[in-house]
């Protein structure tokens, strides 16, 4: 199984405009990888070095292979590479058509064993069947990304990296590519590197998180539990929220009610939104969630979660508020969820780390 | 009109000098302008200079110079000694050799701009997509810069066909071998023979304006392809 292979060791480390980059990091060989940080931090500086298109001293490892080590003096260069990029503006060859640019890569990496997608699917997969023998200069932005992506995965990558495949795109473009992103990491078996800077991209797609800052790794781990992860920034950020992987467990036919599972609880949600099975994410924002002591009252909320305390930091800057982490279950062992509460509410309520309380979560958002 | 018939031999010589001018120059002038446009050292604004200076430079100047070049005594005989020449000067060789050199910044300085146009991006996701430095040269940044290429062309060519000064000072006027059309024009003033001159000036007229047209009109549809 591929879950315990580490695909990328990757070490870096040079000058990068006023600071140091200095990243040292091994991601796993599945799912999606995303370099999340401010601008400036050199997330995007990593992803080209792990293409080649930058040099920085270092050493490389992709599955197994060694793409740069400055001991033995190893540097491939990136037409050496087996990856797929995607760039911010997607870059079609203008002089090609639509079809000539899915091929370009694909013709050049024949003898690279199979391919992970055929033309057809990756066709299919990114609905661009229609747009084969146009010219790119005749699409919209987002057809262009989805082409680019095609292009990128058809040259038949161990690793797919994105830089910021969305941030040249409005917010209905977006919307509109999201989709196709997230059927990639349900469908591929390569590990896919992310670079964004906007969290809402980073929620719906990550699985994992490297989190840069100043040219340094700040954390590393599960997207999940970076979040609820007291000393770090992502806890503190005005729209902090939870990821959680969830289950669609029942469908209330009579009240159009979801119910999902997650670790450590169920929550309900409004609408029928899919068939019991169906895998999902959701996400519970901080600003949702309310913490109460005692018996439940009777109240139109629907989600009502026994939890244990973990954490209560105090705010950064002048947020008159508190960051509580705690975990679902009666013992804790489940989900980590956030929260802001008040040091009035603190006071009040007797809230502190350990003590077993329930979360009222006002709304959960489907992400996919 | 049988005193039209000797027309057509500088005609031809002409179209000769222009066309093999124009293939040496896009052999010779495509890495120059390469290296021009990617290049990061400090001091390839110098030799962007000098390829640039014929465009500045009197063409007696520049003949002058090719003249010691490739006479008896510079290298230009040396060379032409190995094929029995005693000398490059005077002789149809010689003369494609000095439009090169002159024609040179009209070819170089159109193909540089569009290496220059396109930036490092489209040959950035070339080697993503597997493809070579030499493999991305031909499959993305040639066809990139097709318009500069036609222009370089059309305007090195053109050029080539109207130089006068430095055909004088290294051609000479030997008819067949280095008499070009500009030179036979001059030749039919100073004799008074008018009506000749008429055919060859007027010639020249309705070809240099359907060049500048035509290198008009291809720019202009290459460039709303091309964008």
């Amino acid at each position: 199984m591929k879950a315990d292979r580490a695909a990328i060791e990757a070490r870096f480390s040079g000058p990068l405009g006023a600071f140091h980059i200095d990243v040292a990091f091994t991601a796993p060989g599945y799912g999606v990888t995303a370099l999340f940080g401010p601008s400036g931090c050199g997330k995007t500086t990593v992803l080209r070095c792990i293409a080649g298109l930058n040099r920085l001293s270092g050493k490389l490892r992709v599955d197994g292979e060694l793409w740069q080590d400055d001991a033995s003096g190893t540097f491939l260069k990136t037409y050496q590479r087996r990856i797929g990029y995607v760039f911010q503006e997607a870059s079609l060859f203008p002089h090609l058509s639509v079809r000539d640019n899915l091929l370009y890569g694909a013709r050049r990496a024949k003898e690279d064993g199979p391919a992970p997608i055929s033309l057809d699917d990756a066709v299919t997969m990114l609905g661009i069947g229609h747009l084969l023998d146009r010219a790119p200069g005749a699409l919209s932005g987002g057809e262009r990304q989805r082409v680019a992506i095609g292009r990128a995965l058809l040259s038949r990558p161990r690793v797919l990296l994105m830089d910021e495949p969305l941030a040249a795109l409005d917010r209905m473009t977006k919307e509109e590519i999201l989709p196709y992103l997230e059927a990639l990491r349900e469908n591929l078996s390569i590990p896919i590197f992310y670079v964004s800077h906007d969290m809402s991209e980073v929620e719906r797609l990550a699985d994992t998180l490297v989190l840069l800052d100043k040219g340094r790794v700040a954390a590393l781990g599960p997207l999940s539990e970076l979040q609820s992860d007291p000393a770090l920034p992502l806890l503190r950020m005005p729209e902090a929220a939870v990821m959680l992987e969830a289950r669609i467990s029942a469908i209330d036919e009579h009240y159009a009610l979801t119910s999902l599972d997650i670790a450590g609880g169920t929550l309900v949600v409004p609408g029928r939104r899919g068939s019991p099975g169906k895998r999902c994410r959701i996400r519970i924002s901080a600003s949702d969630v309310a913490f109460v002591r005692g018996p439940v009252p009777e109240t139109s909320v629907l989600n009502y979660l026994p939890v244990r305390i973990v954490s209560i930091t105090p705010p950064s800057g002048d947020d008159p508020q508190l960051n509580l982490v705690a975990a679902l279950g009666e013992d804790g062992s489940g989900a980590r969820i956030v929260g802001r509460i008040t040091r009035k509410s603190r006071d009040v309520l007797r809230l502190e780390p350990g003590a077993e309380v329930y979360a009222q979560i006002k709304s959960v958002a489907l992400l996919s | 009109m049988p005193e039209f018939e000797h027309l057509w031999s500088p005609i031809k010589l002409t179209l000769e000098l222009a066309t093999l001018t124009t293939i040496l120059l896009l052999c010779v002038g495509t890495p120059i302008a390469w290296w021009l446009a990617r290049s990061r050292a400090p001091w390839k604004e110098a030799v962007a200079a000098v390829v640039a200076l014929p465009l500045v430079l009197p063409p007696t100047v520049l003949g002058f110079y090719l003249l010691l070049l490739l006479g008896p005594n510079g290298p230009g005989g040396t060379i032409g000694s190995l094929f029995g020449l005693r000398s490059l000067a005077f002789t149809f060789e010689g003369l494609v050799i000095g439009s090169v050199i002159y024609s040179m910044p009209f070819v170089v300085q159109p193909i540089r701009n569009a290496f220059e146009a396109f930036g490092d991006r489209p040959l950035e996701v070339a080697a993503t997509l597997r493809a070579s430095d030499w493999d991305a040269f031909w499959s993305v940044a040639l066809p990139l810069a097709r318009p500069g290429f036609l222009t370089g062309a059309v305007l090195g060519f053109a050029h080539t066909v109207g130089e006068f000064g430095v055909v004088l000072m290294i051609g000479g006027n030997i008819p067949g071998e280095t008499k070009v059309l500009s030179v036979a024009i001059y030749d039919y003033v100073e004799t008074l023979q008018w009506a000749q001159a008429h055919v060859l000036a007027g010639g020249m007229l309705l070809f240099s304006f359907a060049v500048i047209l035509s290198v008009m009109l291809v720019e202009k549809r290459l460039g709303r392809i091309g964008r």
